[in-house]
């Protein structure tokens, strides 16, 4: 090891403080990983410098594969060489995070024999992200993890991982199967996603109900959310025990419903079910009392971004209900078809969103050959931006 | 400025091993570069990509989109990695002699 615990005066204070801290983790990691001292070191000198020290761009993968490492270098290489490299590798993570602590410590220890031994678990992307290693480890590395069974993540244009929240396996108002549904696209995609297609990245995910623990809707660009299309399941019993046990169902329910749907006369709690917006504010306040519809499924819905090129972009309803047995074929079909129109008309490095913002919400369901539908927009009647036709002469 | 040699000759490489010096391309360079990117002999098939690539280069100061690269040498993508392994943007562009494809994480 070359000379340890680097000075970081300006590091130091990113430890203060009640939160976790990712100094604390790199300088755990620095007692064994020279690279981990490096990292610390280039990052006091941008501290002091205001200044970053990673190069833009790099090039670098395994053979067979376009996407799945990120290239990364210093442009302070000399005066830190044991981040000179320091790529990135995707490992795409299981449906809803679950490992075996055995999996765990496979991939950690392939990681110290050829990395820095750093991970990020997880990120936005959902991948498992090992971070800093040099161009000559990558395809060892890549070796050693699919003799563990795991893959490769998607980067650059390509069909991104597919991430889903944990769905089914823990969660009582999941409306699908999003783990099952996630992995079925993950290797029904396998080729989009290892072998960039795309004018930009895609990225799907799938959130099993509407309180969207993945955040679908605001960075995937297909989001599906679990819903249900009947009524708010009620039990009246377990609704008074919350009322004995102190909750004031006025202020903490009915007042917080966005669409005011819900009313509470003193002993009977009565929902307008066509009114609601499925905000989960009062099923989150009361699990034991309500619960979401039996007729379960899930909200299709695209152009999600966060605000890299062009702004970010909240995604917006495509199809309104699709029932859970039917989901996978469905997505599919979509996908196909959404896939061919951005291949035909997306410029490089447009996302399918910014693109439907350009060519327009018709012209892009035309394209699709989706029927509009009052559901894709926010306020029907209140909102003037599609559809309008002026009757011609002698029409009625 | 890394250097990457080969057969006597020198050529002024990025990190990643993409040439410097874009005036001095010719197939020659294409075939000396070639055994950094996992391909032992270039055939028909991978002159008709990298030629593609470098005129559409030298006429539009890019490389082609994916998909434009597909319809224009009748290869699927599958192909194309068969014949340049390390993909499109690293193998085929580094042969055809481009500097690295601007690319997003």
């Amino acid at each position: 090891m070359p000379d340890d615990n680097p000075k970081t005066e300006l590091l130091d204070e990113l430890e203060n403080g009640p939160w976790p801290s990712f100094v604390k983790e790199v300088k755990l990691a620095a007692q064994t990983s020279a690279s981990a001292q490096d990292l610390l070191r280039q990052l006091e000198l941008s501290y002091q410098e205001k200044k970053g020290h990673w190069k833009h761009g790099g090039l670098v993968g395994v053979l067979g594969y376009g996407g799945g490492v990120i290239g990364r270098y210093s442009d302070a290489g000399e005066q830190f060489p044991n981040v000179a490299h320091f790529h990135t590798i995707r490992v795409n993570q299981p449906a809803g995070w679950f490992y075996t602590s055995d999996a765990l410590r496979t991939i950690c220890d392939i990681w110290e024999r050829h990395g820095s031994g750093l991970t990020n678990m997880h990120g936005s992307t959902g991948d498992l992200i090992l971070l800093g290693t040099r161009t000559a480890e990558l395809e060892p590395t890549f070796q050693e993890l699919a003799q563990a069974g795991f893959d490769l993540g998607g980067s650059g244009s390509s069909f991104r991982t597919p991430s889903c929240c944990v769905g089914m396996a823990r969660c009582e108002w999941a409306c699908y199967d999003a783990m099952k549904l996630c992995y079925d696209l993950t290797m029904a995609y396998q080729d989009e996603m290892h072998r960039p297609p795309f004018p930009y990245k895609f990225k799907l995910k799938c959130a099993a109900c509407p309180n969207d623990c993945v955040a679908a809707i605001a960075r995937a660009d297909l989001s599906i959310i679990g819903t249900w299309k009947d009524e708010i399941q009620v039990d009246e019993s377990a609704v008074k025990t919350y009322v004995s046990s102190g909750l004031n169902i006025q202020k903490d329910v009915c007042d917080l419903c966005p669409t005011k749907c819900m009313a509470w006369d003193g002993h009977k709690l009565s929902i307008e079910n066509h009114e609601c917006v499925r905000c989960m504010h009062c099923i989150n306040v009361m699990p034991q009392a309500l619960r979401p519809g039996k007729e379960r499924g899930a909200v299709i819905m695209i152009g999600g971004k966060a605000p890299i090129m062009q702004g970010a972009l909240l995604s917006s309803v495509l199809i309104p209900f699709v029932a859970a047995d039917e989901l996978l074929d469905t997505v599919k079909e979509l996908l196909r078809r959404i896939w061919d129109f951005w291949d035909e008309y997306g410029n490089n490095r447009e996302r399918i969103g910014e693109l439907i913002q350009r060519v327009g919400l018709p012209a892009f369901l035309d394209g699709i050959g989706l029927e509009p539908v009052p559901e894709m927009i926010s306020a029907p009647r209140d909102n003037p931006y599609i559809f309008y036709q002026a009757r011609k002469d002698g029409e009625k | 400025m890394p250097v990457f040699e080969i057969n006597g000759k020198s050529y002024e490489v990025d990190e990643d091993g993409f040439l410097q010096e874009p005036e001095r391309w010719n197939h020659e360079v294409a075939t000396d570069f070639a055994g950094t990117e996992a391909i032992t002999n270039l055939t028909e098939e991978h002159w008709k990509v990298i030629d593609y690539i470098r005129n559409y280069y030298l006429e539009f100061g890019m490389a082609p989109m994916i998909r434009k690269l597909c319809k224009e040498t009748g290869h699927k993508l599958s192909e194309i990695y068969n014949l340049f392994p390390s993909g499109p943007a690293k193998g085929a562009c580094k042969l055809a002699g481009l500097p690295k494809p601007a690319g997003c994480v």
